[in-house]
């Protein structure tokens, strides 16, 4: 079902009965579940989320207080849906997709109650070049014409309906101009540059895809260890201070998706200002634009409303499905969805629901599963490929993965991507735990990276991880005798694995180099301390001390590898370490 | 204004009044004792036909016959620039024997989110004097930066050293302290008052204390007048505001109180599961704003309960806030102070406010190095412990001597010294000689060159002076 607009709607009048928190009841206004109604003589927004006899429950998505029983509340006959046209890019919104420069400039610095501001720019036109004719038969989801939404982004005007065209127009519009006309189940609609949609609702399309591409993060970590694939799942759970929002904000600069929704749900206010401030300012290593122009930013903070926290989720997601039903690669940061469940929570507990586990409602696997299942590659309804990844964190309480959100969020997603608090206090950034993480798309994602990486990659990589897990155990036998008891070999392990930790794993976010890396000079940089580890176990054979090998010159030279800018530079650190280590006699 | 004595039920701090009418949610309450007493409270639910109202205060002497008045707005305080230098209860009432002052605005005291989209991103360094903060977990004007403390340990005498050193290189301004006593005792009240009077600093000071055995239901209150005085200073008044709030664990413990009388559903160790949102409505209140001079930093002080950071006070904060300071019980022992733990704290907004033109270019390198260099020496220092020093090798035991200098030296400074970020950073370098150079992988080569031989010669000079 879609709507206009100006969708048509009826209006029914009630009155508020009792105010709790950011939980109103009213009688009268005869709604459905999960309308949107105005609440009081401000018309604060909110939804209405249960029903009993004639009182409808509504969560509002502003502040409640000065509300009192007998002030109106007026039904819309609508579900809470966003505006879906150019101009989203590039733009803040609130969890219910208000304007936040808009609302700025209109009331300054505080968000005032009752603030309202169209999500689109309703002044601004836009050239739109019309990719259908006269006469056309197309399906609903058909891309009718284009307009150049930002300098990256080609925003496809889909269609709302099957049918066929009656008219259709080229030139300057506004998102609420007739652009054309098209004959559906014999009925004439208008066609726009904009339309609504539910934002409860998933948008559809024709199939998914296997996940078997990669997600390029520039994060040697997660591309080599735990590749996330297009349209796949992942959860970046860990306690504060361990860099959840660094790492969400990496993974926004640099993966390679076309589009970035990123959702910050119930967090720092002044993080999203960072983003909204750093964004424009870096470019995007692939076209060389600005960051922004691909970027749409959702901050509902953790002081705003907590229903809207709620709200903003969907909101994204929704934004994220249309994008993606260009064909565009879309990727979605969540944080915290955390923070989206306790919403939940206390919306529960305002409608004193029985609550189930450490007091979330007993729908919150559900819920939590039905927005992971949002995501996806898949063949669009206008026959492109899209995909909606998402990447979403979570903050148990304490660090503790036992809690409800992360165990029913561990459940969905296909990546894990454990941070650790005792590797960020040592500042190993990004501080992912390469023990306890995993990533299930590794299997299908092997063709891609022996194509577009190296034939050696996946065997470098599992070699490594193996060294990594050696590690480990030898740690223990460590901790109770000290490394010198070792034997030779297994302390040119300890050596290895602390370059595969410092040199390679670990990445500066902040550095100006360091902060992108290409599966190349990922590739590369593997290679080279592979080439270590087999250069030196040849040359401990030949009696050599494992000292000699420890305070070799390459060994430096490995370590600030990560900083060099060209590959080849880094690949030709291989010979040296050959000829170094060679060259060393007992 | 509409007066009712239909009071129904009394339980906890929560008054029930029944037949009200035209009663709006967040309206504040006089209830008037049969002496002639009166107390205020909050509507908290309102439907048809009743009211819950939360007293601020002790609901002794309320019973069934008091008379209720609905005063038809929200809890609002007034504020002006005269509250400078003036004591206040915890609900703003002047308790320092001078006439109240005139109110320039009348504010509501839950305030207004910030617009995400008005906010400007913290970037001004300031300096604390504290080698610690400054060097490794830099404060910037518009944080929100708590003190993660325990019973015990000289969390106060931290607050009023930042609060006495603060200031911003290159600018003559000096900060205005909000500061906000919650649920403290009488005792540490005054070493506060103490404190900023001998300084000066109570003249640039508006104190608001809400004391231990104040009713624990205003300790709600006091934060937010506290907060709603600093924004009315910071954005109204182009001042740069420290608000100082102390101890946050004792209002979450009233926030838990309220909670349970109103027969809610518990989170966490009963704490309601709004906390979060609840702190937040705290916290978020800092900050710079596009446009205006002012700026709001928060140093929030929380006295963690058994020493347990995943403790939910503790844990909720963290996650609002933009990292944490946190002192260590270990060090304080070895007769460290401050007894910060560089390890635990963080400051998250610590790359936006150094660096070149705003502290030094080798800052950032340099605290991270000094990080991964003290965690190792600690490590080490618990392996030393079971397989004994020998059995380590000679770069380990380096090591080992370079987290006991760095105690001894960058961690420990006294209760009136008042470093120079200069020469924090000198410090630091002069520590990392201890360790051999191609163990500095996190410094860039030309810094080691123009920074560490440098300071290690001053140093030796300083050295030689004494």
């Amino acid at each position: 079902m879609l709507m206009n607009v100006n969708g048509d709607h009826m209006v029914k009048k009630g009155k508020i009965v009792r105010v709790a928190g950011p939980v109103v009841q009213a009688k009268g206004i005869d709604a459905s579940m999960y309308d949107v109604v105005r609440v009081g003589e401000e018309q604060l927004i909110g939804e209405v989320i249960k029903i009993v006899g004639n009182v409808s429950v509504i969560q509002v998505y502003e502040d409640t207080a000065g509300l009192k029983p007998g002030d109106p509340v007026v039904g819309t006959g609508m579900p809470l849906a966003v505006e879906l046209g150019p101009g989203i890019l590039k733009n803040i919104y609130d969890g219910i997709q208000r304007p936040l420069e808009v609302i700025a400039e209109e009331s300054g610095t505080y968000i005032k109650r009752g603030a309202v501001a169209a999500p689109l720019d309703r002044k601004k036109k836009w050239t739109f070049k019309p990719l259908v004719k006269k006469g056309d038969k197309i399906r609903r989801g058909a891309i009718i014409g284009t307009v150049q939404e930002t300098d990256l982004i080609e925003h496809r005007v889909l269609s709302p309906y099957d049918g066929t065209v009656k008219s259709i127009k080229e030139g300057s519009f506004t998102v609420e101009d007739e652009i054309g006309e098209i004959e559906h189940m014999g009925q004439k609609k208008a066609l726009r540059l904009s339309h609504r949609w539910p934002v409860r609702r998933a948008r559809p399309f024709v199939e998914k895809q296997p996940p078997n591409v990669l997600l390029t993060t520039g994060m040697r970590v997660i591309d080599t260890f735990f590749p996330i694939a297009k349209g796949g799942t992942t959860a970046i759970p860990g306690p504060f201070g361990s860099g959840k929002t660094v790492t969400q904000q990496s993974l926004a600069k640099w993966s390679d998706a076309d589009v970035v929704v990123y959702v910050g749900c119930g967090e720092r206010g002044n993080e999203m200002t960072e983003v909204l401030h750093e964004f424009p300012k870096l470019t995007d290593p692939r076209s060389g634009k600005p960051l922004l122009e691909r970027t749409v930013l959702i901050a509902n903070t953790s002081n705003m409303p907590v229903a809207a926290r709620e709200a903003s989720i969907y909101t994204g997601i929704t934004l994220a499905e249309y994008y993606r039903d260009m064909g565009y690669s879309v990727a979605l940061m969540a944080d915290s969805t955390s923070r989206w469940a306790e919403a939940l929570r206390e919306i529960g507990g305002r409608l004193e629901e029985m609550p189930g586990e450490e007091g979330y409602p007993a729908y919150l696997a559900r819920k939590l599963a039905e927005f992971y299942e949002r995501s996806g590659r898949v063949e669009t309804l206008s026959g492109k490929e899209g995909s909606v990844t998402i990447i979403g964190a979570v903050s148990p309480p304490g660090g503790d993965l036992s809690e409800p959100v992360s165990q029913n969020t561990l459940r969905v997603v296909k990546v894990f991507l454990a941070l650790d608090a005792s590797l960020a206090q040592r500042r190993h950034f990004p501080a992912i735990n390469w023990l306890t993480s995993y990533s299930l798309y590794k299997d299908g994602l092997m063709e891609w990276f022996a194509k577009n990486v190296s034939e050696e990659f996946v065997q470098r990589r599992d070699e490594a991880m193996k060294l990594l897990q050696r590690e480990a155990e030898l740690q223990e036998i460590v901790q109770l005798v000290g490394p010198d008891a070792l034997p030779d070999k297994e302390q040119l392990i300890l050596i290895v694995t602390r370059m595969l930790r410092e040199d390679f794993l670990q990445q500066n976010a902040f550095h100006e180099v360091d902060m992108y890396c290409t599966l190349e000079k990922a590739d590369a940089m593997l290679a080279n301390i592979l080439e270590f580890y087999r250069q030196g176990l040849a040359t401990l054979e030949r009696g050599v001390e494992i000292k000699s090998i420890a305070n070799a010159n390459v060994v430096e030279e490995i370590g600030r590898m990560k900083y060099l800018e060209h590959v080849k530079d880094v690949k030709a650190i291989k010979e040296r370490i050959a000829k170094e280590l060679g060259n060393l006699s007992a | 204004m509409k007066e009712y004595t239909s009071i129904s039920e009394i339980a906890g701090p929560l008054v029930f009044v029944e037949d009200v009418e035209g009663v709006a949610y967040g309206e504040i309450v006089e209830i008037e004792l049969g002496n002639g007493e009166r107390r205020k409270g909050q509507v908290l639910d309102i439907s048809e036909k009743i009211a819950v109202v939360q007293v601020f205060g002790p609901t002794e002497g309320i019973s069934t016959g008091s008379a209720v008045r609905f005063l038809g707005e929200t809890m609002k305080i007034g504020v002006s620039e005269e509250m400078l230098g003036r004591v206040f209860s915890g609900l703003g009432v002047p308790i320092d024997n001078a006439p109240a002052p005139v109110a320039e605005e009348r504010l509501d005291v839950n305030g207004l989110p910030i617009n995400p989209a008005s906010r400007a991103p913290p970037s001004d360094f300031i300096q604390t004097g504290i080698s610690t903060i400054d060097g490794m977990n830099t404060l910037v004007r518009g944080q929100k930066l708590p003190l993660f403390s325990a019973a015990g340990l000289p969390h106060n005498k931290l607050a009023v050293q930042i609060a006495r050193q603060a200031k911003v290189l290159g600018e003559n301004e000096q900060f205005v302290v909000v500061f906000a006593a919650i649920g403290i005792t009488h005792e540490e009240a005054h070493f506060f008052i103490r404190d900023f009077e001998r300084t000066g600093a109570l003249e640039r000071a508006v104190l608001f204390l809400n004391l231990a055995n104040d009713p624990s239901v205003e300790r709600l209150i006091t934060p937010r007048i506290a907060l709603t005085t600093a924004e009315y200073l910071a954005f109204e008044k182009d001042m740069h505001v420290l608000v100082i709030m102390t101890d946050i664990t004792n209002y979450a413990e009233a926030l838990r109180e309220v909670s349970a009388a109103r027969n809610e559903v518990p989170g966490r160790r009963g704490y309601p599961g709004y906390m979060y949102t609840d702190l937040a409505m705290l916290y978020e209140r800092a900050g710079r704003v596009q446009g205006k001079k002012g700026t709001l930093t928060q140093i929030p002080i929380l006295t963690m309960p058994g020493d347990d950071k995943t403790h939910p006070i503790p844990d909720l904060t963290g996650y609002i806030t933009e990292g944490q300071i946190v002192l260590s019980r270990d060090l304080y022992r070895k007769g460290i102070y401050p007894p910060v733990d560089p390890l635990p704290s963080l400051s998250r907004l610590m790359s936006s406010g150094i660096g070149p033109e705003k502290t030094r270019e080798d800052h950032a390198r340099l605290s991270d190095q000094l990080y991964a260099a003290y965690a190792n020496g600690r490590d080490l220092r618990a392996l030393s412990a079971v397989v004994g020093e020998g059995a380590l090798s000679d770069t380990d035991r380096k090591y080992l001597h370079f987290a006991d200098a760095f105690e001894k030296q960058f961690i420990t400074q006294g209760y009136r010294e008042d470093r120079s970020i200069e020469r924090t950073l000198d410090i630091g370098w002069e520590l990392l000689s201890i360790l051999p150079e191609r163990e500095l992988k996190k410094v860039k080569k030309e810094f080691i060159e123009k920074y560490m031989k440098k300071a290690v010669e001053k140093e030796k000079k300083e050295a030689g002076k004494q």
